[in-house]
């Protein structure tokens, strides 16, 4: 972040203003990734009216980047009748998208929006892997040539890159893709438990190995001696500081107008069809609970040497149960990138009981001694 | 500058009023800007119609204890670097445009 950026975002939060709103359109979907938390069924999602009412709200409480996502926003019909009332009330809109919708007509419209940028998932190079990942035959080309459309309107696309089992060695041709449709390419190891706590999904996450090539990669990460450094001691700042800005700054509405603290934060704390927006954000009492949380209230992390560095999400972490607790995929995450277990992790070590097991032998003849 | 000048708000930025000042962003442009409390007062009311002297006595004098040479003067600097950056369009004639998708003020 820079400087000035920094400098905003302080003044946000000093002010109380919900400098960046991400607002899911729909949850519907014309791909069926195998890593996606949603259900895609439409359960009442929030009509024209309602959403343009939203965005005025939004503006008036001061939200300056507001992100559309879902699902797959093209699916609503009325999609640019909505960007374009968000680009009247003069938000930077960024918009996430698969893209196999927009055509060289939907690009132009696009750029007459002003949209400050475009991320588009794409899973790797090569469509027959990217395809299995969408369940959709043809999309990686279609993607890929919604690139060039939007390229072509001078857009600020870049390519969003989700890293799973499925598509862990295909980073480098995704970043060399993105290098040849000059536009930039993010990374992500992080897979999210479905919304209604279904944590199967995580079973698709990289396992320690896999995250300590990623992390190790200077192509990715620059300096890997630095990237990878032990963590700095812990200081009297660092357990004062917030864990992010969901809640803070930011926060999510879904599309039936629940208002949570991050899209990866399911924590409920009113809706809009029924509480005003503001009333919601400065009076929810689990938001104001979200905002009390600091490093030195959380059971685990502030014990941890990991806690001036850690990306914990609190979002993850209250999914995993508690939102005063620790992320375990963080905690994997650093334990990979510095080689330190987190003390998460050390308190999960398995116990000496738990690594031997003795089970009395069967009373078969000739069977082995085993243990189970 | 010499003679009347009119400056418009750009249709391709993104802004918020935030504590009493501007924040400012450029579509597609990571860079991000701040108007101070003056400046602002200025961007706001650029709106394509009223020429800039105008504006520096009818608000920024009226409001501000400075004087008008003073104020015109730092004023014209500013609207040259809104200006260079893309985000604040000058000219020496009322800035029209037709009103499309995004609503646009003016």
């Amino acid at each position: 972040m820079t400087g000035l950026m920094q400098e905003i975002s302080n003044r946000a939060l000093e002010l109380g203003v919900p400098l960046s709103v991400q607002l899911d359109l729909t949850y519907r979907c014309n791909e069926r990734c195998v890593h996606c938390y949603l259900d895609h069924e439409d359960h009442g999602e929030m009509t024209t009216a309602e959403i343009k009412n939203l965005l005025d709200q939004l503006a008036e409480a001061g939200v300056l980047f507001l992100t559309l996502s879902g699902g797959e926003i093209m699916l609503r019909k009325d999609f640019f009748e909505i960007l374009g009332h968000a680009r009247a009330l003069l938000f930077s809109v960024k918009l996430k998208t698969n893209a196999i919708l927009i055509r060289k007509k939907e690009a132009e419209r696009l750029r007459t929006l002003a949209v400050h940028s475009i991320q588009i998932s794409i899973y790797s190079h090569r469509p027959e892997v990217h395809d299995a990942i969408t369940k959709v035959q043809g999309s990686l080309q279609r993607s890929v040539d919604a690139i060039r459309f939007l390229k072509s309107q001078g857009l600020n696309v870049t390519i969003a890159n989700a890293l799973m089992l499925q598509n862990i060695r295909d980073y480098p041709g995704v970043k060399a893709l993105g290098e040849e449709l000059g536009v930039g390419v993010t990374m992500d190891p992080t897979i999210t438990p479905k919304m209604d706590g279904d944590r199967s999904l995580l079973a698709l996450g990289l396992n320690h190995a896999e995250l300590e090539m990623v992390f190790r990669d200077e192509s990715l990460i620059g300096n890997a001696e630095e990237f990878c450094a032990p963590p700095p001691k812990v200081t009297a700042d660092d357990l004062d500081s917030l864990p992010c800005s969901a809640g803070h700054t930011a926060c999510y509405v879904s599309p039936y107008g629940d208002v949570y603290p991050c899209v990866q934060f399911p924590l409920p704390t009113g809706n809009v069809r029924k509480l005003k927006f503001l009333d919601i954000w400065r009076d929810s009492p689990r938001l104001n609970e979200v905002r009390s949380i600091k490093l030195r209230d959380m059971t685990a992390c502030s014990k941890c040497s990991h806690g001036g560095t850690c990306t914990r999400c609190p979002g993850l972490a209250y999914m995993e149960g508690n939102m005063r607790g620790p992320s375990s995929q963080d905690c994997e995450k650093s334990f990979a990138r510095t080689g330190i277990p987190s003390a998460n992790l050390l308190s999960r070590k398995p116990t000496l009981a738990e690594l031997i097991q003795i089970q009395s032998l069967p009373a078969t003849a000739g069977a082995a001694a085993s243990t189970s | 500058m010499n003679g009347k000048s009119y400056i418009a708000r750009s249709s391709q930025i993104a802004s918020r009023l935030l504590g009493g000042e501007m924040v400012i962003m450029s579509a597609g442009d990571p860079r991000v800007f701040s108007l101070n409390e003056v400046a602002t007062v200025i961007w706001e009311a650029a709106d394509g119609r009223t020429p800039l002297d105008e504006i520096i006595a009818n608000r920024i004098c009226a409001e501000f204890e400075v004087a008008p040479q003073v104020a015109l003067k730092d004023a014209e600097e500013l609207v040259q670097e809104l200006s260079s950056q893309g985000i604040l369009l000058v000219s020496d004639q009322p800035i029209v445009r037709i009103a499309s998708s995004p609503r646009e003020t003016p």
